[in-house]
């Protein structure tokens, strides 16, 4: 039975280097994670010779040197010679590993003199994407609709990429270097694209960078990997690699597009105003956890009837602005937005407290 | 029996019947539940640190396969996701601090004073405290599910800002730890100095089991770097209570800084869990091949060389926090170097089988299972420990299954092996050998089952600790979620084993069970009498064990 296992461990062994993506890496797709993918193939192979040989005298010791065979134990018990070898020889074999790794990471960490430079910002639990050289940004959410996840009494077909998703891709142009600085809004994130070989954690107060060029046109997938509350399996990373021409045309469509949704500071809101852009935030930010007939679930209280969406304006302002418990703080909203998301908290779900909130309200209480 | 035992028997007889009139100068002075409330006798308070961490391992199993229940397909079936996280960290925290910890520690209670000779630990009355403070640890952590906001969810390595934003139930994670660390501490000094005053004459350290070794080597570890976890665990405190920023770059201070503390405590900490299971490994193995542990001193150099290298690779716990490229090729070096004592006691273990006469008692099997799997854990992990291929790899499931190949393969079969291999002294009964092979075998099938396919969901970029996955990772999500109840059901089956054999097994056990068997604990009876070795073994009793070991000539 031991013989069995081991024959299956061998023959998968070789397909963790060679085979199709099932069992190894996901495609590399930059010259980054082509070299990860060969030194994780150079690796592998170092290390089926050793299990074959490791392996091979412990089974024949085991089926050889056993007593119902009638062997006899022979007594020794040292020998300077073979301990200073099996010492020495795996030594000289790390070598052989740490010689290209180590040139790998000094590559991998070489982020000067890119063509373009995004700004991720990881927050609870969405991506910001901002491209500092051309004056733009925007959210990425994930577009997996939420009845697709929560199978708790039926079955919802899924999308083919559910869970990888998002409304607003990255968008970069293929063959250029583009560097990624990631950051964070509340907790640590990470910004990971397997088939690109990045990943860089995204910490609060902090900025770090990572780098990517991509070899071909096409859509990569990945999620973040670091534990950040809630909704960390929720929030996928989509980069769309393009044409250089397209992403010119893309860029200039968003420039447009950010000029025009920018909220003029000066804009007199209205009530009704202010309730309708507060339930496009609502969805975006706040339904994942109370519901979007704000009957809340799990640690999350219902907003219909709820003392802070009735009570007085000033501790609900308070409670998006910094959170509690499992709630994290929404400052990262704008003041527009976070006045909108509130005013229509309460007028909706049967609240019709009547009452709104201005922008103006919001920055006075973020002081 | 040898002269030298048969003078010893009859005293513990005589101490026995003494003791059982309430009149014991030390320990077992009382009866009821007294007898376990006030123990201070090690083998009482071994066999309560062996029952907590059982009752812990089923607590934390049933964690483990609540998770992989709701893993068993995409989408969520039976949790919130924020329960999922709960689910993770009391796992993580439980299995660790609750179950491998206090179980090696119930082991080293039981056969250290055997093993050296020694009457007892050291500090009989402060034992006591080390074991009743992990009770109320374990209930702490259990109420903070409780708690408005429920239990800790920021993960077993509690990482900040996340945990600093959670509610009650954390604070009652980083007491529950504080806790455990104080006890850990007790138990190593305990440890420490058990083994460096207490044992037999014409025993030197070099000639000690090698068990005994590791337990002293762990004990240091522990020393060391659970002040550590407690200092991580308060400076999180007074963050998210006394307007602290230790760790909030808003008031100064740096999130990466708790990652660094706790990674100090934490990679030893890996070998705290790790290096008693060579301690066990390397009593079995020579055993059952009739034949002494192969390079015994390279062993002793191998285990303390680990022990010094746990201390300066943290950092490759961080690969992906953005180190600068000196910090990431020093922690890859460091990390790759490992590689070499532990290749060195795998060497020493299979030429230890080499030209053997063996058998295939459960405890071997257990110890060759632990050998096999602990060795492709060792393989991924120096996949692992390769800077840009964990850059890929950090944070999925490989290194899920990484940690599990080297801490359930690694830890937990070597402390079955452990319990099989003692159960004959503890209880004084043979276990049943049919029922302990299929245990064995149904847990290495179901853990490979369980556990393999998690390689490859990780290298295709599954993240660890989400409640709910991307489509291409169903099929190996479904076969691990499978091996997983089998593995968890296959632990009912000891658990049947050992109460079995307390109830009187198969037949009584003689003294030496084993006949490859030489250390001092088969020198007593089985069950080993509540007080042995009150005078300490005669010189030539353990010379002659010594020689049979190969340690003396």
């Amino acid at each position: 039975m031991l013989l069995r296992r081991l024959c299956a461990a061998l023959s998968c062994m070789p397909a963790f280097a060679f085979a199709d993506s099932l069992y190894t890496f996901q495609t590399p797709q930059s010259s980054i994670a082509n070299r990860i993918n060969d030194l994780h193939t150079w690796i592998m192979l170092i290390i089926v010779v050793i299990f074959v040989v490791v392996f091979g005298l412990m089974f024949y010791s085991i089926f050889k040197h056993r007593k119902s065979q009638g062997h006899a134990a022979r007594n020794f018990h040292e020998n300077t010679v073979v301990e200073v070898a099996w010492t020495i020889i795996p030594a000289l074999i790390l070598a052989v590993m740490a010689w290209p790794a180590a040139h790998l990471v000094l590559d991998q960490k070489d982020t000067r003199d890119p063509d373009v430079t995004i700004k991720a910002t990881g927050y609870q639990w969405q991506w910001g994407y901002e491209y500092l050289d051309y004056g733009f940004g925007y959210r990425s959410h994930l577009a997996t609709p939420r009845a697709q996840i929560e199978n708790y009494k039926g079955d919802v077909a899924k999308d083919s990429q559910y869970l990888l998703e998002v409304d607003e891709p990255v968008v970069v142009p293929v063959g250029k270097r583009v560097r990624v600085m990631t950051t964070a809004n509340d907790v640590i994130h990470s910004w990971y694209i397997p088939a690109l070989g990045v990943k860089q954690d995204a910490i609060p107060g902090f900025i770090r960078d990572t780098w990517f060029t991509a070899d071909h046109v096409g859509t990569y997938r990945g999620q973040c990997t670091e534990l950040c509350g809630r909704d960390h399996g929720y929030m996928p990373i989509v980069v769309k690699v393009v044409s250089d021409a397209d992403f010119k045309t893309w860029v200039a469509e968003q420039q447009k597009k950010a000029k025009a949704a920018q909220d003029d500071p000066n804009k007199k809101w209205t009530k009704d105003e202010l309730i309708a852009r507060g339930k496009t935030v609502f969805e975006a930010n706040c339904a994942a956890c109370h519901k979007s007939d704000g009957k809340g679930g799990g640690p999350f209280p219902a907003l219909a009837g709820s003392k802070i969406a009735t009570g007085p304006k000033d501790g609900h302002i308070h409670i998006v602005l910094t959170g509690k418990n499992a709630m994290p703080s929404w400052a990262g909203l704008s003041d527009t937005e976070i006045a909108a998301v509130i005013s229509y908290e309460r007028n909706s779900f049967g609240n019709h407290d009547g009452d709104f909130v201005l922008p103006a309200e919001v920055k006075a209480a973020r002081k | 029996m040898t002269t030298a035992t048969e003078t010893l028997h009859p005293h513990d007889a005589a101490h026995d019947e003494h003791a059982g009139h309430g009149g014991g100068h030390h320990g077992a002075a009382h009866s009821g539940w007294r007898r376990w409330v006030y123990a201070t006798n090690h083998k009482d308070i071994g066999t309560m640190y062996l029952w907590f961490a059982f009752s812990m391992f089923l607590l934390g199993g049933t964690f483990a396969l609540c998770i992989r229940a709701e893993l068993f397909q995409p989408g969520l079936q039976f949790w919130q996701p924020e329960f999922f996280n709960q689910l993770t960290t009391l796992h993580g925290v439980i299995m660790v601090f609750g179950a491998i910890m206090p179980a090696f520690t119930g082991l080293m209670n039981w056969q250290l004073p055997l093993m050296i000779g020694a009457p007892d630990m050291a500090f009989a009355r402060m034992n006591n405290w080390s074991f009743w403070l992990l009770p109320p640890a374990a209930l702490l952590l259990i109420i903070s599910l409780f708690m408005p906001g429920g239990g800790p969810g920021a993960g077993w390595t509690f990482y900040p800002p996340l945990s600093v934003q959670l509610g009650p139930g954390m604070d009652f994670g980083i007491f529950a730890i504080h806790l455990m660390g104080l006890s850990s501490i007790m138990g190593s000094i305990n440890i420490v100095t058990t083994i460096l005053n207490m044992r037999a004459p014409g025993m030197t350290l070099l000639k000690m089991p090698l068990f005994a070794w590791t337990s002293l080597v762990t004990a240091y570890l522990l020393i060391a770097v659970a002040p550590v976890l407690a200092g991580a665990v308060t400076m999180l405190l007074t963050d998210r209570h006394f307007g602290t920023h230790f760790f909030n770059a808003a008031g100064g201070g740096d999130p990466i800084l708790f990652q660094h503390v706790f990674w100090f405590f934490g990679h030893p900490e890996v070998y705290i869990m790790a290096l008693p299971a060579f301690g066990v490994v390397s009593q079995i193995l020579p055993t059952f091949s009739r034949k002494p542990l192969f390079g015994y001193v390279s062993m002793v150099y191998a285990v303390c060389a680990i022990a010094i290298l746990s201390f300066m690779v943290w950092g490759h716990h961080m690969f992906a926090v953005g180190f600068p490229a000196t910090a990431q090729l020093f922690y890859m070096f460091m990390t790759m170097l490992i590689a070499v004592p532990t290749g060195v006691k795998v060497f020493n273990w299979i030429a230890t089988m080499w030209q053997g006469s063996m058998t295939f008692e459960t405890p071997m099997l257990f110890a060759i299972g632990f050998l096999c799997l602990f060795t492709i854990g060792g393989f991924s992990g120096l996949v692992l420990s390769l800077a840009p291929v964990d850059i890929a790899l950090h944070g999925t499931y490989y290194v899920v299954a990484h940690f599990h190949y080297v801490l359930v393969a690694g830890a937990l079969f070597s402390l079955f092996g452990a319990a099989y291999y003692w159960l004959p002294k503890w209880t004084g009964h043979m276990y049943s050998e049919k029922m302990g092979k299929l245990h064995f075998w149904w847990s290495m099938i179901s853990f490979n089952v369980t556990f393999f396919p998690m390689h490859f969901l990780g290298l295709a970029g599954m993240p660890r600790r989400i409640p709910d996955y991307a489509l291409q990772f169903t099929t190996f999500n479904e076969i691990a979620s499978i091996g997983a109840f089998f593995f968890g059901f296959a632990q009912i089956l000891f658990l049947y084993n050992v109460i079995h054999t307390i109830r009187g097994g198969v037949g009584p056990a003689p003294a030496k069970p084993w006949d490859g068997a030489h250390t001092l604990e088969w020198e007593v009876d089985s069950p080993a009498p509540h007080h042995t070795w009150e005078t300490p073994p005669d010189e030539a009793l353990v010379r002659r064990g010594l020689i049979a070991q190969g340690l003396e000539h």
